[in-house]
């Protein structure tokens, strides 16, 4: 992520409040498609049978969407953005023990 | 053959026992969690309360996956056949929906936020095994947290 004095403000709202957008830059995305390895996979098919969080799943898509997090911030600071607004997420399975992970919003800038 | 039905009834019974049990523990958690962070509403809507004070946003995320047992999916398989409501998934379903909001109020909570707009759930499934068809949900729960000025230093 940016440094903390131009940190990038994210939000999944249209508006912020109190604050004018300027400019609108259009859309910028980010995605990630990563896949599991076998140690978890065979963990997986153990809780399967007795239900439960499948941790090693949980970590793995959020380690996947900060990951599309990042590119998309980078795609908006190369664009000139400060602020990122009404961002979206979207996971699709690609393959088996594949996901992608799309986020994607509008760049701004923001008075 | 009677050693593959042995192996079937061993999983169903020990699917059912650990599962149930499991989702007692889990559902036991999830209430006493939700009641320590009641103080802290996460809403749908997109507007601040009229009159209040200024803020800071930022994105948090919540997320959980969560798998049914070998008994549920099987009554979920006799569920396809006869029709009806799937009882055994929609537990599944509510208990990652209600954790993942959760875990997006103890991220709020971290970052001293007073609310949580614009909550959004995300719902994926995650195929595991051959044909059994949905078998673990992901559940993703995200919104903008709103924190106070005054306590962002």
């Amino acid at each position: 992520m940016a440094g903390l004095e131009n940190k990038m403000l994210i939000s999944n709202l249209e508006t912020i409040p109190d604050r004018r957008v300027v400019k609108h830059l259009g859309l910028v995305q980010g995605s990630s498609v990563r896949a599991k390895h076998v140690g978890r996979d065979i963990m997986a098919s153990i809780k399967n049978l007795f239900g439960g969080e499948l941790v090693g799943y949980t970590e793995l898509l959020s380690e996947s969407r900060e990951e599309a997090m990042e590119r998309l911030v980078q795609q908006a600071e190369a664009v000139g953005a400060n602020a990122i607004l009404n961002v979206r997420f979207s996971t699709s399975s690609v393959a088996q023990g594949a996901a992608e992970i799309y986020v994607y919003g509008t760049g701004v800038i923001l008075e | 053959m009677s050693l593959q039905i042995l192996l079937f009834l061993l999983l169903l019974v020990l699917g059912y026992f650990i599962g149930s049990y499991l989702e007692r523990k889990h559902y036991r958690s999830i209430i006493k969690r939700e009641a320590a962070l009641n103080v802290l509403p996460a809403v749908a809507s997109k507007i601040l309360p009229a009159g209040s004070e200024s803020y800071e946003q930022t994105l948090v995320l919540g997320n959980v996956t969560i798998s049914v047992d070998y008994f549920k999916r099987f009554l979920a398989t006799l569920h396809n056949f006869f029709g009806g409501s799937v009882s055994s998934y929609e537990t599944l379903l509510d208990r990652a929906r209600r954790e993942a909001l959760l875990r997006m109020k103890q991220e709020a909570q971290r970052l001293n936020a007073d609310l949580v707009l614009n909550v959004k759930y995300e719902t994926a499934s995650i195929y595991k095994g051959s044909g059994s068809g949905v078998g673990s949900v992901e559940v993703l729960a995200y919104g903008t947290a709103m924190i106070p000025k005054r306590s962002a230093t």
